[in-house]
């Protein structure tokens, strides 16, 4: 066990873990913050994307220890108000089926258009190759980051 | 209007306490609010209600106009949260953007609706009842206030939740005259609205829950919480038949974090449907946290007792392929004297398609949450058959039916696995024993590695030509585990002299069970890239050739039985033929046709396949379908281009093969699904306009994709594929 102080959507967080805790289950289990999705557990899916800093991270895979004092954003903070232009983008193209995976398509889209504010359509396709919809709405996912990147 | 007899003369409006909210858990807000788009420039609100007044199950109004509608069924992104409440507020008349929706409990005698979800059914079988359910509720606010303003019901008319003298000044919403209908009789005939005043149903209402999902809100199963909750996961046998013999439980007990471990066992006396499950016997553990279980897993050392051979990829191929040579031929079909037209036709073709294996892999594994408290049980999570679970729950725990509840969670994709309810009974079983409310938890190895699979099927098609290239003679032998693929009375049955469809059964102790479109998705893919082969052998289009052979199913058609409609299966095609300027040749695209009927619903696909940096990229696709009226536009569109998706996906890349009973694949690093590169471009649906009732669409569209891109696949690249998954049939990769 080891004593932690996170800061997750700019809260701080003291907790104390066992520093191998990944920290997807950081945020589901003990901070009660259950929009990042658990998915594969070995970050090959994409649902427990989480922007670390403004980065995109796997936080099925990251251990608790290696967050250090980096900002965690999660889908709950993306916006104040769920306005976020990709947030705005899902909802205009009405993205989701069964939506469980869409916060990490999100987080992945967001942290993409800040690095990448006009990506070409093979940019946006190896952006968002990590993230998994079983539903098969990747279609309208690339047409709502189009759409936000248009917007941004 | 078309009069319908109601059945809820049971019971009248009641006034019910605002408090209760029907259906709200504390920490898990169901309420959905329809003005999910916020810039939707209507989205004006209402005030919350002090009282509200329901009806039958479906309907809450209260006194300010707001209204609630409950959606009777599950909801696993097929978005009948939407479309299921878009009906009941078409018949109630009253505006979209005063409704909200709430997920309904399993409550059968308030929903009077099959409260499932399969078989692409739930418009269909929902639609009569939810029309009643909204027509009984406009019905009685009318009478309300006939009754009030004492004037005849005939001489009020309503619109948008309010109700005017036809022949005067006075209005009324309905948020006013609800209380009023508390006590009146309900009618014994209601009418329904002709199709042509349909003001909600045909447009496009977005997905109630998407501000919820985009925000990251707690919906699904596995983020449901409630106070004294622990957490509970399983270690399944390694293989298929195995059960568990002993483990180190002691061991596992005196980990950090861990509460309890133990061996269940969720066997039940005469299961019913549903209740498929390998591994009766599993162990247990429950726990504070998600990871230290997890951990815990890892350390759990168990001796496993074998009960019954172990199977491998090598023994099925050899099974599938002497059933089809030796095997026990059942459900047959046979119209004519093939045999003889075989051997008599100019030309014979005769071809082999195999599939393996598949998960269903839905994003959010496995799980459920259970409170067994003494005979009185709450279940709450993710089910696609809530009544199978609450009956198995009842029957498992020997208690009665009526002392189990069970609540829907949004379900993170379906796809049939949540048909099966095995985890929710594994959940019950774990919270008996251990004394505490628990939350299971599969983890992605113990839910593609405990499947209920889609089964690996061979078949083989023949058809034999005479010497003006008409076909005199088809036949069909399909062969799978626990589940032959053919449907003997389908296309192209009734269209051909000679024909015949066998069905061979193999067996294998692997839980094998329905995936989406189940057989549907293979059948298609064999019978419509066998059609390819045909129409060129014939050198006909491949339009035509179906057309024509339609035609005689229309026209004359052989044999007493069939399931489809010829009308509806031309219609699909000739408008698929017309959107997508077929004959029209552009250079670099290669074009691929395929069409299919299940699920009560008709879609016909091309997909254009483009050549990119020498490997093939589906570009478009083009979908018609005929699902009678459609309810939700943009959803319905949704629902194709998905199933579109996920057709490429498994027809592509997806395959689970055995070694030693065990999955060789129990993860996405070794399981591929179809990712954002390798998805088409563009997927455009057309939908054939009529007045007809509708049908489901969960399932229908994605049997082509299978066949369409098979055939595009052979125009792109000169060679035939015959094996899913075709990445690995010598064919290019895609993508």
């Amino acid at each position: 066990m080891a004593k932690f102080t996170l800061i997750i959507n700019g809260e701080k967080h003291e907790l104390d873990l066992d520093p191998s805790t990944p920290l997807l289950w950081v945020l589901r289990d003990h901070i009660q913050l259950v929009g990042t999705k658990y998915g594969c557990g070995i970050a090959q899916c994409g649902a427990c994307t989480v922007h670390l800093g403004d980065t995109a991270v796997r936080s099925c895979s990251l251990p608790v220890a290696s967050v250090g004092n980096q900002e965690v954003t999660t889908i709950e903070g993306l916006s104040e108000n769920g306005d976020h232009p990709v947030q705005e983008a899902w909802l205009e193209r009405d993205v989701p089926q069964c939506g469980y995976c869409q916060a990490g398509q999100i987080m992945t889209a967001s942290a993409l258009l800040k690095q990448n504010p006009n990506p070409t359509d093979s940019e946006i396709e190896m952006a968002m190759n990590g993230n998994i919809c079983r539903c098969g709405t990747y279609l309208r996912i690339k047409e709502a980051v189009q759409s936000a990147a248009d917007k941004l | 209007m078309a009069l319908v007899k109601t059945n809820y003369n049971r019971r009248s409006f009641i006034k019910v306490s605002a408090a209760a909210g029907g259906g709200m858990l504390i920490g898990f807000n169901w309420l959905a609010s329809c003005n999910s788009n916020p810039e939707a420039p209507e989205n004006v609100g209402l005030p919350m209600p002090n009282e509200w007044y329901e009806i039958n199950g479906y309907i809450k109004i209260g006194d300010t106009g707001l209204v609630t509608i409950y959606n009777p069924n599950p909801e696993i992104g097929q978005n009948v949260m939407t479309s299921m409440p878009m009906i009941v507020a078409e018949e109630l008349d009253v505006k979209w953007d005063h409704v909200v929706v709430e997920q309904g409990m399993l409550d059968s005698d308030a929903f009077k609706n099959p409260q499932f979800a399969g078989g692409s059914l739930s418009i269909m079988l929902g639609w009569e009842p939810l029309r009643m359910a909204g027509a009984t509720g406009r019905r009685m606010l009318l009478e309300a206030a006939a009754k009030e303003w004492e004037v005849a019901v005939s001489d009020l008319a309503v619109s948008d939740g309010v109700i005017t003298e036809i022949n005067g000044e006075r209005s009324i919403g309905y948020g006013e005259i609800a209380s009023k209908a508390v006590g009146l009789e309900v009618p014994e005939e209601i009418e329904l609205k002709e199709p042509k005043d349909y003001k909600i149903i045909g447009t496009t209402k977005k997905n109630v829950v998407g501000k919820k999902i985009v925000t990251g809100e707690p919906l699904f199963g596995l983020d449901y919480k409630k106070e004294g909750m622990k957490l509970a996961m399983i270690v399944h046998p390694p293989s298929f038949g195995m059960s568990p013999d002993s483990f180190n439980a002691e061991e596992i007990k005196a980990m950090k974090g861990v509460e309890d471990a133990f061996i269940i066992d969720t066997q039940i006396e005469n299961p019913g449907f549903g209740n498929t499950n390998a591994f009766y016997k599993t162990i247990a553990l429950v726990g504070n946290s998600t990871w230290e279980l997890m951990n815990a897993k890892k350390a759990v050392k168990a001796t496993w007792k074998t009960d019954s051979p172990l199977e491998s990829t090598a023994m099925h191929d050899a099974l599938l392929e002497k059933q089809i040579a030796t095997g026990k031929v059942e459900n047959t079909r046979k119209d004519g004297n093939p045999d003889q037209a075989f051997a008599k036709a100019k030309t014979v073709i005769e071809r082999t398609y195999n599939a393996p294996f598949q998960a269903h892999n839905t994003m959010e594994p496995m799980n459920f949450f259970a409170h067994v408290s003494g005979d009185m049980v709450e279940l709450m999570g993710p089910t696609q058959t809530p009544n199978a679970l609450k009956e198995s729950a009842a029957k498992m725990l020997g208690i009665p039916p009526e002392n189990v509840s069970v609540g829907m969670t949004r379900m993170g994709g379906g796809f049939g696995r949540r048909l099966y309810v095995h985890f929710g009974l594994e959940a019950a079983a774990i919270s008996k024993q251990s004394g505490h409310p628990i939350k299971l938890i599969y983890t992605r190895e113990d839910d593609m590695s405990n499947g209920i699979y889609r089964p690996a099927y061979r078949s083989v098609y023949k058809a034999g030509l005479d010497e003006n290239n008409k076909v005199v003679a088809f036949s069909i032998k399909g062969t799978g585990f626990n589940d032959a693929p053919v449907f003997p009375n389908r296309f192209p049955a009734g269209a051909i002299e000679n024909y015949q469809a066998d069905n061979i059964n193999a067996p294998t102790n692997i839980s094998t069970g329905a995936w989406r479109a189940p057989r549907s998705h293979f059948t298609a893919g064999a019978e419509q890239a066998f059609m390819d082969e045909v129409a060129e052998a014939a050198g006909k289009d491949p339009f035509d050739l179906r057309i024509e052979l339609l035609e005689r199913a229309k026209n004359d058609r052989v044999g007493e039985e069939y399931q489809y409609d010829a009308d509806r299966y031309i219609g699909v095609l000739k408008l698929l033929k017309e959107k997508c300027n077929w004959g029209q040749k552009t250079p670099g695209v290669h074009r691929g046709l395929a069409a299919y009927f299940c699920h009560n619903s008709y879609v016909a696909e091309v997909m254009d396949i483009v050549m990119e940096d020498d490997q093939p990229r589906v570009q478009k696709v083009w979908c018609a379908v005929d699902c009678g009226i459609v309810i939700n536009k943009d959803g319905a569109v949704n629902m194709i281009q998905g199933g579109v998706v996920d057709g490429i996906g498994h027809g592509m890349y997806s395959q689970l093969t055995f070694e030693n009973g065990t999955p060789s694949q129990n993860n996405f690093d070794k399981y591929q699904l179809i990712r954002h590169s390798q998805a088409p471009k563009e997927i455009e649906v057309f939908f054939v306009e009529n007045e007809i009732a509708p049908t489901g669409l969960g399932e229908p569209g994605l049997p082509p994709a299978v066949g369409a891109l098979a055939n595009a696949m052979y125009q792109a690249t000169g060679r035939r594929v015959y094996n899913i998954p075709f990445v690995l049939d010598k064919a290019p990769l895609l993508g």
